[in-house]
């Protein structure tokens, strides 16, 4: 039993400190993506979560520069992003998506003047990387409180607004005519989805964040028929992607000795291969009650 | 700035600018910049790739913008065009992390690949950024009829024969084309910027599509050669200029539109 157990888990995994932290805070930033994912699933709002996470890299990038906690740079830019798309305000889908399209463009922009700066006037190499792609056993302890702060924050405001939320996000003209302020729930939603995306950027990097937001509520909308279920169901899967995919990563320094693959590709492909697998097992579902 | 090192800059941004253009006025019009974000960044990858094999940097970036195409068209077919496009895109960076770490080498050249790298351009570079600039202008120039009546009115394209499943696929291989070209160039980041932001501005200024195509060229040329310009001057990455002034396009678009419409409000109005 315990050589089984070794071979799935490497020596010194439970005692390292930068994999405890890594446990800590990749597991609350999938939490709370999975289920501020599954509103903008429902919602048709992809991109805007996209968007948001490639944003807070110009955050990122600029914490380097003034030497503050990344996780602060990354929530501030993506604070300011979705007030940016708000104060353009557009309804209409298609138009939307452009709003979208011009703040990530403006923003991406800074991003790549803020590393620009990071490297001549900081010396910082590593930034790039880093932002773009994540580095979780990287990671300072000390972000800890300030992450579980910003989580339980974008955890509560999902459950104050569950209800109102879910009428808009399925018929926004019936919450209108029942009072619900449309507008203003949309903009707390974009708000939490800030707050979400700035954490998972914070662990699997600025523009693979996406892949905790969308990924496991995608597949867990395929499988389950309520929101509530589908929001547990999310929250497991993505849980289980990034807590998996840090043991492989983990494990992986004992594959090709020296040298480990890094964790964000296999979060990704865990989520993925859960997407295709709920995917292909309701087609099977499907064609069985036929 | 006009001297014999930057000639190729000029050159390669000229031609990356027209094709934007181009592309990019469909890009609007039919809604998908999600797509268009996509395919540029979960193409740049394929660079490392095609380093790690030893061939040339324009194969890997086709082969995974081709990848991003089938992932995005495939996965669509069950479940929400978006859903699919955003998990093509990650799966590809996912697989991009996995291929940067491979190269120790490579760490360099990511900044360049993401937010672009002009002034260090080789003559033979020119060649095939023309040539597969060429083809991507040829196939839009090719479909323009069809992908207008597709992006307008889909029911009667269908009336007609235009297919909307096949024009949306063409559509996105030559998206694809065009970005494996702009990649080296303005960077995945800011392919992008370069074909929404002139695109959307022309659309208010000029009502016509064909004028409007031109609009959009002309707008996405000044883009580029601004952006050179003040890269060579500040030093600073070309990516943030034109993501810059791809915001201010549509900015000036917005206000002109706003002003088209408000007379007539004020008229029904009184």
């Amino acid at each position: 039993m315990s050589t089984l157990f070794t071979l799935l888990v490497e020596p010194g995994f439970f005692t390292s400190d930068p994999v405890r932290t890594a446990l800590i805070i990749g597991g609350g930033a999938a939490l709370v993506s999975a289920v501020i994912g599954v509103f903008t699933v429902m919602r048709g709002q992809s991109f805007a979560g996209h968007g948001l996470s490639d944003v807070t890299s110009a955050g990122g990038s600029a914490s380097f520069l003034l030497g503050i906690n990344p996780l602060l740079g990354f929530l501030g830019m993506a604070v300011m992003a979705a007030c940016g798309m708000e104060l353009v305000g557009v309804r209409q889908a298609r138009e939307r998506d452009l709003v979208t399209g011009i703040v990530l463009g403006a923003g991406l922009g800074l991003t790549a003047l803020f590393l620009y700066l990071d490297v001549t006037l900081g010396s910082t190499t590593g930034a790039a990387n880093m932002v773009m792609f994540g580095s979780m056993f990287a990671i300072a302890p000390s972000t800890i409180p300030l992450a579980l702060a910003v989580g339980l924050l974008a955890l509560a405001t999902a459950g104050i607004l569950y209800r109102p939320l879910l009428l808009c996000s399925l018929d926004p003209d019936l919450a209108a005519v029942r009072g619900v302020p449309v507008r203003l729930i949309g903009f707390l939603h974009l708000l939490t989805l800030a707050l979400a995306a700035s954490l998972s950027a914070m662990t699997v990097g600025a523009i693979l964040s996406t892949a905790l937001l969308i990924g496991p509520a995608a597949t867990a909308l395929r499988l389950a028929k309520r929101p509530g279920a589908a929001m547990a169901l999310a929250a497991l899967i993505g849980l289980g992607a990034t807590w998996g995919g840090i043991l492989l990563a983990y494990n992986s320094f004992y594959w090709t000795p020296g040298h480990g693959w890094p964790v964000s590709f296999f979060v990704v492909a865990l989520i993925f291969a859960a997407y295709l697998l709920a995917t292909g097992g309701r087609r099977l579902g499907q064609r069985g009650s036929l | 700035m006009f001297s014999s090192f930057m000639v190729n800059a000029w050159i390669v941004g000229s031609i990356v600018a027209i094709v934007a253009g181009c592309v990019g006025f469909f890009v609007v019009l039919r809604g998908s910049s999600f797509a268009a974000h996509s395919l540029p960044l979960g193409a740049f990858p394929g660079a490392a790739a095609a380093t790690l094999l030893g061939v040339n940097q324009i194969f890997g970036l086709i082969a995974f913008a081709a990848l991003g195409v089938i992932g995005i068209s495939q996965l669509s077919r069950r479940g929400r065009h978006e859903v699919a496009t955003a998990l093509s895109l990650v799966t590809l960076l996912g697989l991009g992390t996995l291929l940067l770490s491979r190269t120790t080498e490579y760490s360099q050249e990511v900044f360049g690949l993401l937010f672009g790298e002009v002034l260090g351009i080789s003559t033979s570079a020119v060649l095939p950024v023309a040539a597969l600039g060429a083809v991507s202008i040829a196939a839009i120039l090719l479909l323009f009829r069809p992908l207008l009546l597709n992006a307008l009115s889909p029911d009667l394209g269908e009336a007609r024969g235009v297919r909307a499943g096949g024009i949306e696929f063409l559509f996105l291989a030559v998206l694809a084309l065009a970005t494996a070209m702009a990649l080296p160039v303005v960077g995945a980041l800011l392919v992008f910027s370069l074909m929404i932001g002139p695109a959307s501005a022309a659309r208010s200024f000029v009502d016509r599509p064909l004028p409007a195509l031109f609009c959009a060229v002309a707008i996405s040329l000044a883009t580029v050669w601004a952006a050179i310009a003040l890269a060579y001057v500040t030093d600073w990455p070309v990516g943030f200029f034109v993501g810059l002034f791809g915001a201010i396009s549509y900015g000036l678009g917005r206000l002109r539109a706003w002003g088209r419409v408000a007379p007539r409000v004020r008229l029904a109005k009184a």
